[in-house]
């Protein structure tokens, strides 16, 4: 296969995640454009920013007139968990030139992630296509978040209501359609149990911090079920060799 | 909000959104992950994604909706299943939109 091919690959993946997102694009320009802001300012908050949520955190603290190093701070909180993604990621690109780095390291969003790390996972991405599938996966989405910005700016609400039919949940059937093979062991059980009910009761906090707090807490609780069944293999082992 | 303040936001949300993104691909090929670091990482997927739905698909009105009448509950229920048994993404995906759709529309024609 050559480059077209495996970029094609990952945008394909992401289609699914880019048609979930097109509402939101339209709705995060028209809703500059009604707080009054520059056409301008959205267009290049989607350009150079290009962080869907944080955006609209952004747009809300504006709107209240919050001083800039608030909008900031909260935009790095925010944007934390894509941390977790990088830490997870750098086994893969770490034998990349540093532009091809800095792209990647540009176009790191949840949707792209989740489009890219299970092909690695299955063995359908590797160190040499790996990152082509993953540019895919990002121009497709960093077109369509560019394209909508621009339409919702200067439509106002292109379709009104747009933003409640509902297609968003293509997001939600994605994730889980990426979620449920993971689901083998045990450890990975209560990783989702751990995460998903933590992600509830802390549903409350502000600017995704219980998103955040509920990703490493299921991470922890994932680590120390897989550990303490390793443990209890090996004495189980040791057991048997003593029993010997 | 003047010129000068809109480029200053851009640019302060710029400067933190690359940086956690960027920060560990700089080093990519210097930094080595711990073994328990990479056990750990091995849950990210799982554990990120599921905070992120779980509270769209439970409380889609900020609000606990456990009724038959949340489309959302149903939606993702359905492509639950259908993942678990089938493990086949763009089934589950389509499935799982199928309910969604029929739930809250459907019914109510």
């Amino acid at each position: 296969m050559n480059t077209m091919q495996h970029m094609r690959r990952g945008a394909v993946a992401s289609i699914p995640m880019i048609i979930g997102g097109i509402p939101f694009g339209l709705l995060f320009g028209s809703l500059a454009s009604s707080y009054g802001l520059s056409p301008w300012f959205a267009v290049a908050m989607s350009a150079f920013v290009f962080a869907g949520s944080a955006q609209f955190v952004a747009l809300g603290l504006i709107a209240l007139h919050a001083p800039i190093w608030v909008i900031v701070s909260t935009t790095f909180i925010v944007n934390l968990r894509h941390l977790l993604y990088a830490a997870d990621l750098v086994k893969f690109v770490k034998h990349l030139p540093m532009p091809m780095r800095v792209i990647m390291g540009f176009g790191l969003t949840d949707e792209t992630y989740a489009a890219v790390r299970p092909m690695y996972e299955v063995g359908s991405a590797d160190e040499n296509n790996g990152h082509k599938a993953y540019l895919g996966s990002f121009l497709s989405f960093y077109i369509m978040w560019n394209v909508t910005t621009v339409l919702g700016v200067l439509s106002g609400e292109l379709i009104p209501g747009m933003s409640d039919w509902g297609l968003e949940f293509a997001m939600v059937a994605t994730f889980i359609g990426i979620i449920t093979p993971y689901l083998k062991h045990k450890a990975f059980w209560l990783c989702l149990l751990s995460a998903g009910v933590s992600s509830i009761v802390l549903s409350g906090l502000p600017n995704n911090l219980g998103l955040l707090v509920s990703a490493v807490i299921g991470v922890a609780m994932g680590f120390v079920s897989d550990s303490s069944n390793k443990t209890i293999s090996k004495s189980e082992t040791s057991m048997q060799e003593v029993s010997k | 909000m003047n010129l000068w303040q809109s480029v200053l936001i851009i640019i302060g949300m710029f400067a933190v959104t690359f940086g956690v993104r960027f920060a560990l691909f700089a080093r990519a090929d210097k930094v080595v992950m711990p073994a328990f670091i990479e056990k750990a990482l091995k849950f990210v997927p799982v554990a990120v994604l599921t905070a992120i739905i779980t509270p769209m698909t439970l409380m889609p009105n900020q609000h606990m909706d456990l009724s038959l009448s949340n489309p959302w509950l149903l939606g993702a229920f359905a492509a639950f299943v259908v993942g678990i048994w089938r493990q086949h993404q763009l089934l589950t995906i389509l499935v799982g939109v199928l309910v969604f759709f029929v739930a809250k529309y459907g019914f109510s024609l």
